[in-house]
């Protein structure tokens, strides 16, 4: 346990590696250093494939769905999905196909927090300037370039007929 | 030098938003305050309020009896602590506090080792052993039914705000902070469980994930490795302020100890 007396310290010991950290992610501002591999944004979308790879469906589903892979349904509902007990932290994605653009997909699934800095929604294709991640997952990405890519086919193809 | 860090830090904490160090306001508490029993399902309500029922009371139970085993120095918890001097009737609800004596903040935990280090020539026990769960548990039932009120001033307010600062900052490679699910997204649905409020008046509690009793620090590890942060050690410093800060934030609830949780 720190002692009152060495408070101070305490101080000193949280307050530089945050500045460090600040500093090297830029505060945010060089978006394309955030990313696992060079993205480029236009507007407010990823128009090419990440890595030029194409996506499946069927496997986005499966990303969508599972605990070992995205996870997604822990904040996201799909009506139809088979998956018991989807949250509601985040909006419901039934037909998210015809409201956005798979440019617009891709970017919301890879950097939401480049949108909409206080957002919920992780950033799944962001690998740098964060802050105590578990070793395990430290510069890397939370989702690889084709589960993102797998996603974007998935959900692009929702258009509130196909589930 | 001092300057210059200082002007970045200003820069920094305006262009990113970061958390600024804040002694002095008081925690941003959920409205209306409600405990996390409110967001559980009726059966484990249920399980909570049954004392008979209540698998936290196994815990309990051994708790009474060891505050009444004689120690090393031949001296029991109960020696110090009955109804007629030093009675622990209410004393948890104001945890974490400042020792006197060394000057650090402690919580519940921290007491009972000191009082065994000081008074009883124990060792301190180890955070999650059953003894220490126990011994705990049944002085936080106690006080089962006070209102949480702890200090924040003196020697407390740097680490209320070291609290405060480690709630707000988002972390991990979900990049999540506490107060983005606990005071921003409460009541709404993370798959199966509904977010309450982020209260640790239940604690220590009996998760039924856990199938065991387990204290407030087991449960921020859990929501830290959930964000995919590397968990604090038990019983470290900014567990201790975000005990703190929470408790602060929880003033008015009461305490609920043995709690039942998902
Ligand atoms: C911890 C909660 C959480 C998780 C997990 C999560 N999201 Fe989100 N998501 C949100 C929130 C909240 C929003 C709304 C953005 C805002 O306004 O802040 C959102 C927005 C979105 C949007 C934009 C929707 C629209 O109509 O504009 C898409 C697409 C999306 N999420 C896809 C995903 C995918 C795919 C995954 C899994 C790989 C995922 N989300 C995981 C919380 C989450
Ligand atoms: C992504 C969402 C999320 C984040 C971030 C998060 N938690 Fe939680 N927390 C939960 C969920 C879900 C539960 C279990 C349901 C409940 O009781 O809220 C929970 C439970 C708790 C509880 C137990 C409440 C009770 O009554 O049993 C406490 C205390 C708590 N969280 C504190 C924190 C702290 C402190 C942090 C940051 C270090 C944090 N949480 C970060 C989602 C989160």
């Amino acid at each position: 346990m720190v002692r009152a007396d060495h408070a101070a310290d305490l101080w000193m010991i949280r307050g530089l590696p945050v500045l460090a950290m600040a500093l090297l992610a830029g505060c945010g501002s060089e978006v394309t250093s955030r990313f696992a591999t060079p993205v480029e944004i236009t507007g407010d979308g990823i128009a090419a494939p990440l890595l030029g790879l194409q996506g499946d469906p069927e496997r986005g589903k499966a990303v969508f769905a599972e605990r070992e892979q995205g996870h997604c349904v822990l904040c996201h509902a799909v009506e139809g999905l088979d998956a018991e007990f989807q949250g509601n932290v985040g909006p419901a994605l039934t037909g998210v196909g015809a409201r956005l653009s798979d440019g617009q997909i891709r970017l919301r699934i890879a950097d939401a927090q480049s949108l909409w800095p206080d957002t919920l929604m992780p950033s799944y294709y962001r690998a740098g300037g964060l802050n105590q991640v578990a070793p395990a997952y430290a510069g890397e990405p939370a989702l690889t370039a084709q589960q993102i890519e797998d996603l974007v086919a998935y959900l692009g193809q929702l258009d509130g007929e196909r589930t | 030098m001092k300057a210059g860090l200082a002007l970045l830090s200003a820069l920094c904490l305006t262009a990113c938003g970061d958390v600024v160090a804040d002694t002095k306001s008081p925690p941003a508490q959920p409205q209306p305050l409600q405990s996390g029993y409110k967001f559980l399902q009726p059966q484990t309500q249920a399980l909570q309020d049954d004392d008979f029922a209540n698998p936290g009371f196994l815990w309990i139970d051994r708790g009474e009896a060891l505050f009444s085993t004689a120690a090393a120095s031949g001296e029991a918890c109960s020696d110090c602590h009955n109804d007629a001097s030093l009675s622990l009737a209410g004393a948890a609800a104001h945890y974490p506090q400042i020792d006197a004596e060394s000057g650090d903040l402690i919580n519940l935990e921290g007491r009972i080792n000191l009082c065994r280090t000081r008074h009883q020539d124990e060792a301190p026990l180890e955070y999650e052993s059953d003894e220490l769960l126990s011994l705990t548990a049944y002085v936080a039932y106690l006080s089962r039914g006070t209102p949480i009120s702890v200090d924040i001033e003196g020697a407390a307010a740097v680490w209320f705000a070291r609290g405060r600062d480690y709630f707000e900052t988002r972390r991990g490679q979900f990049n999540l902070s506490c107060t983005q699910c606990h005071d921003d997204n409460w009541g709404k649905k993370l798959r199966g469980d509904t977010i309450s409020q982020g209260h640790g008046t239940g604690f220590p509690a009996y998760r039924l994930e856990w199938q065991s009793l387990g204290s407030l620090h087991r449960r921020l590890r859990d929501c830290d490795s959930g964000v995919r942060v590397e968990p604090r050690p038990y019983g470290s410093d900014d567990y201790l302020a975000v005990e703190l800060y929470l408790a602060k934030r929880a003033e008015g609830l009461k305490l609920e100890t043995p709690g039942v949780r998902r």
